[in-house]
């Protein structure tokens, strides 16, 4: 529960989009590095839903404590058939360091080249401080937001809003798959 | 504000009387250094508030990050299911430093209970369930890290020391959330 100066950073609004992407539009697809020779594509994730976690950087704090979290509860999210994908501006070989020491199973990506080209598209980049804003969206089978958060940079926003996103998404009738029992 | 989605009851492990006037829920993992350090803060709550204070204690081990975190939370179980759960996590927090499989051992025979048993709940992973629904339980209830606290329901957000949680709780104890 150390912060750093990052994580008590304050954030602007200055970015070419006021606030994450909402609620029922599209998400724009990507290719980003997952692997230091390896992409990953939204689009090869249709048919599930996807969550995507923004964040400011690797090793710091809140960083660290959210995405140990999210990894604690990643078989929660894979019974709903979700892929959990973090995203900050460092580079992949940055990435690959912070995974291997903290022992995260599933994948970060590399919005680096151009610098936060990614969250800028998801209204998720604090350009400011040339990093990814703390958020959060959840994604459909079909590709659409049904659910954004920003959270400020300094607090861990949990996963209790996601679990309710990915409930809502369970129970509507257009969705996707039902949260295997 | 994130809000307690589990109710306590008489399946929790609680200390102090059940209607008090303030209940304080805190999720912990016995080997966060945070939550070994908020131990010393609980009890001085404790002292403080005396019977007006119930204590309740959920487990939300962080086991991808902290390798003892579970076998702790198993050991502190299987003492609860002997009637001896406070004793065992009291000795769980004041040696976190050394936490293992000895020390499991040493804190079953202390108080009379088989070290042998202990070792068979941990293969057999019979309090898991009990662990595992705390933790979900804690997700669900919006616990972004550990040590998290609730104070009648409603997540402390402030540091936890002892001034500023006092004050929570005598906030809350004049509101009379908890009832």
């Amino acid at each position: 529960m150390n912060t750093s100066a990052l994580d008590d950073a304050k954030e602007t609004t200055d970015g070419p989009v006021q606030g994450p992407l909402p609620a029922g539009t599209v998400a724009p697809d990507f290719s980003l590095y997952a692997t230091p020779d390896q992409r990953l594509s939204l689009h090869e994730l249709k048919g599930s839903p996807v969550i995507l976690a923004f964040y400011p950087a690797d090793w710091s704090s809140v960083c660290g404590d959210q995405l140990t979290l999210y990894n604690q509860v990643l078989p929660t999210f894979r019974e709903y058939g979700a892929t959990l994908l973090g995203i900050s501006v460092d580079s992949v070989w940055c990435h690959q360091a912070f995974v291997k020491d903290r022992g995260f199973h599933f994948s970060l990506l590399a919005d680096f080249e151009p610098k936060g080209a990614v969250a800028r598209q998801y209204g998720a980049y604090e350009s400011h401080l040339g990093v990814c804003k703390r958020a959060l969206f959840v994604i459909d089978k079909e590709g659409v937001v049904v659910w954004s958060y920003v959270s400020p940079m300094a607090i861990n926003p949990g996963a209790d809003g996601i679990l309710d996103a990915l409930d809502a998404l369970a129970d509507s009738p257009h969705s996707t798959p039902s949260k295997s029992q | 504000m994130a809000t307690l989605k589990v109710p306590v009851t008489a399946n929790d492990h609680r200390q102090g009387r059940a209607h008090a006037k303030v209940t304080l829920v805190e999720y912990g993992d016995y080997e966060c250094p945070y939550c070994g350090l908020a131990y010393w803060v609980v009890k001085k709550l404790q002292q403080h508030f005396g019977e007006d204070l119930l204590l309740v204690f959920r487990n939300f081990p962080l086991t991808t990050a902290h390798p003892h975190a579970l076998g702790a939370a198993v050991t502190a179980e299987y003492a609860g299911s002997r009637g001896f759960f406070w004793e065992a996590h009291d000795e769980l927090y004041e040696n976190q430093d050394r936490l293992g499989v000895p020390l499991y051992g040493a804190i079953a025979l202390r108080h009379g209970l088989s070290s042998d048993e202990l070792v068979v709940a941990m293969q057999t992973d019979i309090y898991l369930p009990k662990i595992q629904s705390d933790f979900n339980g804690g997700v669900r209830s919006g616990v972004n890290g550990t040590p998290a606290f609730y104070i009648d329901g409603l997540r402390y957000d402030g540091p936890p020391e002892v001034t500023e949680m006092s004050q929570a709780i005598e906030l809350s104890s004049m509101r009379g959330l908890n009832r």
